[in-house]
């Protein structure tokens, strides 16, 4: 028995991937599956899946009602949902590249020393519960929150009069949120793609009459795309599933697929729908992420450092 | 128009280094560097070298002393409004751009137009052979190749002076001795001036019009090859230049340029010549070179000699190098094979008593360095 094992080598490779090949089935492939199966079911009565085969949760997804699809019958709501989602996706990771590049950058051209310092404050935050930090955020927004507060009594200091801004609950405290808990996720790959470009290269660019601006356009940014790319797709992603800082700093608002998801199985009870929603979800990340790769490849040189 | 391509007037450069104590990697260095020569600076590892070279270049500046670059000071001039190129050591190639786009790129931050970049990289892919893989990215390429595109990326530019910091370093023994005559050549072609830093003194001596021996962040001694390797004026470059023995004595006579020592370890005086003043009595090495001394079985006529005893020998077909034991010390000798013969006899053997001679031309008498 044993001796057999030794000696075949396909019967090695399959017991190796064994585990992880039980782990995924169970808990990828058959859940995915039934995912699909009861996206095209009917809800029951009581919350549960009648599994036949109808269309109506794509239907009613795209805007139209179960044996109606007249313009009259036409309405938008979940259509917007889908677009919001995939333009607050959008900036969130301009808003991170824009806010991660340059620390990054001001990271990896640190004496060697003090880069590990500032690597280890950027990944400080993410010791805190993520949805601790979202409840902080709501701290700060609210009301009668930290930044109002502080408004008030710069507002006193001056002799301006100060009405209290209504922050918490707007698509823009969504957006601070998501760009918050991503930006490590930003950070880290650029700052790696930024590291590892040899300083003599800096000194080639200006050996050959570049100025520090022209050597970043020219031999800095383009060698760092491969982090971007990385941390675009270490972001994107998970920012278009969201649901809990929307959740929690949007409140009705601002509802995203994420949510909309989460209400269908919680608190609608239909699995059904939520399953139509999240299989639509899957679809649209996987296509823009496709086209996005092909464009960009996967930032390899990054994940493989 | 100034006769000098570079000059540099006593600067130092000084690091301040993390174990407190700041060390001058270069120390008072004086050069003055003709048009279209090919300069080499030599000398072992740490000696200032490439803080030099990154000085003239404009990655360092001077902490004392001034760079003048035909005839301009350079004072706090960044590199890339200085009229050099440099070539780097690793080569330094833009991984992310194709051969055609490295090369193209000093043509670009000079603003020339687009057809004219398109002849004169073609022109100087061509000159150093690489005219086929102008597509191609560096990682394409072989390490004889990228060290091409780096040399054609820096003349493309027409630099009134080319940098080169040990540019053949990372090339195997074969390709490094093709690319030494390749170099040599083209700088010929363009005429630009040449600052090339080695530690190898074989390609120093085979490539350059001058060479400045460097020790310590010094310059010792600038001069032609010959000059460095037959008029070395000090023990260091007499040692770091090819092969010598030392014999060390006192001065017992100077007439002119011929002096004459006492060497206690042969207890024998010896006369050679010193172009430097020496006075009677004072501590002197005498350096002769291997091929200098002469060997000979019976003790020639007319010529003071002295006995030895061969202790090891070794052929290496050109030469024979013999070590002979000479009163207390050894002395390293070449005997070229003149004479193409299986004779044992012909060649010296172990044990064997001989004769030395040495003539006071080849006999050099040098001051004992004051650093050790
Ligand atoms: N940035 C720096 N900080 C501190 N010390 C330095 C720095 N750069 C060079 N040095 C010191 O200056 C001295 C000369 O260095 P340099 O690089 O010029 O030597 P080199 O002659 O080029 O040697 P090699 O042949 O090994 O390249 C060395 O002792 C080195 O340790
Ligand atoms: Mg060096």
């Amino acid at each position: 028995m044993l001796q057999q094992l030794r000696e075949n080598k396909s019967l090695q490779g399959a017991l190796l991937i064994l585990p992880t090949m039980v782990f995924m089935v169970g808990l990828l492939i058959i859940p995915l599956a039934l995912t699909l199966v009861a996206s095209f079911g009917q809800r029951s009565p009581d919350g549960g899946v009648i599994f036949t085969f109808s269309l109506d949760n794509y239907i009613r997804l795209l805007g139209f009602q179960p044996g109606c699809l007249q313009p009259s019958c036409f309405d938008s709501l979940y259509l917007q949902i889908l677009w919001r989602s995939l333009t607050l996706a959008f900036q969130t990771t301009v808003l991170v590249i824009l806010l991660a590049y340059p620390l990054s950058y001001f990271i990896a051209r640190a004496p060697r020393k003090r880069r590990t310092t500032f690597l280890f404050l950027v990944l400080v935050p993410l010791w805190t519960n993520f949805v601790i930090r979202v409840y902080a955020w709501m701290m700060i927004l609210r009301t009668q929150g930290v930044l109002n507060g502080f408004l008030g009594w710069l507002a006193g200091l001056l002799g301006i009069p100060f009405a209290p801004l209504e922050m918490l609950y707007t698509p823009g405290a969504v957006l601070v949120g998501m760009v918050y808990e991503f930006l490590p996720f930003m950070i880290l790959p650029i700052y790696t793609s930024l590291e590892k470009i040899d300083p003599s290269l800096y000194e080639a660019a200006a050996d050959l009459g570049a100025n520090s601006f022209r050597t970043f356009l020219r031999v800095t940014l383009p060698l760092s795309l491969p982090g971007m790319v990385a941390g675009t797709i270490l972001v994107f992603i998970p920012v278009m599933g969201m649901f809990v800082v929307s959740d929690l700093l949007g409140g009705r608002q601002v509802i995203l697929v994420g949510n909309l998801i989460q209400r269908q199985f919680l608190d609608a009870r239909d699995p059904t729908f939520g399953s139509a929603a999240s299989l639509i979800l899957m679809v649209m990340t996987l296509l823009v992420t496709y086209f996005y790769t092909r464009k960009f490849g996967f930032g390899e040189e990054i994940v493989a450092a | 128009m100034s006769e000098l391509a570079v000059e540099l007037r006593d600067v130092v450069k000084t690091f301040q280094t993390p174990e407190g104590t700041p060390v001058n990697a270069v120390d008072r260095v004086n050069l003055q560097i003709q048009n279209g020569e090919f300069f080499s600076m030599l000398g072992s590892s740490g000696c200032g070298k490439t803080t030099s070279l990154r000085m003239i270049a404009g990655f360092e500046w001077p902490t004392s002393g001034e760079v003048f670059i035909a005839g301009q000071p350079q004072g706090h001039k960044p590199p890339f409004q200085r009229p050099v190129n440099t070539v780097f050591q690793n080569y330094a190639l833009f991984q992310h751009m194709t051969v055609f786009d490295n090369v193209a790129f000093g043509l670009q931050m000079a603003k020339r137009p687009g057809d004219e970049i398109i002849r004169r990289v073609g022109e100087a892919l061509e000159m150093v052979k690489l005219g086929s893989m102008e597509k191609r990215y560096p990682r394409q390429l072989s390490g004889g190749q990228q060290q091409r595109v780096a040399l054609a990326r820096a003349l493309v530019n027409r630099p009134q002076v080319l940098l080169l910091d040990e540019p053949l370093g990372a090339l195997d023994q074969k390709l490094r001795k093709e690319m030494q005559v390749e170099l040599k050549l083209l700088q010929k072609e363009v005429g630009i001036t040449f600052i090339f830093v080695t530690h190898d003194q074989e390609e120093a001596l085979s490539m350059s019009d001058r060479i400045a021996v460097m020790s310590l962040g010094k310059v010792l001694q600038i001069g032609s090859p010959v000059e460095i390797y037959e008029r070395p004026n000090c023990r260091f470059v007499a040692d770091f230049i090819g092969e010598t023995n030392f014999l060390e004595g006192q001065v017992r006579a100077v007439d002119g340029e011929k002096v004459i020592v006492f060497v206690p370890a042969l207890e024998a005086e010896i006369a050679g010549v010193g172009y430097q003043s020496f006075h009677n009595g004072q501590q002197v090495s005498l350096s002769v070179r291997p091929e200098k001394i002469h060997l000979a079985e019976q003790p020639p006529d007319g010529q003071k000699s002295f006995p030895v005893r061969v202790t090891q020998v070794s052929y290496i077909g050109s030469d024979t190098r013999v070590l002979v034991q000479a009163g207390k010390t050894t002395l390293k000798v070449a005997e070229q094979n003149k004479i193409s013969t299986l004779d044992p006899d012909a060649y010296f053997q172990n044990g064997e008593q001989a004769f030395a001679s040495l003539t006071p031309e080849n006999t050099l008498v040098l001051p004992v360095d004051e650093v050790p």
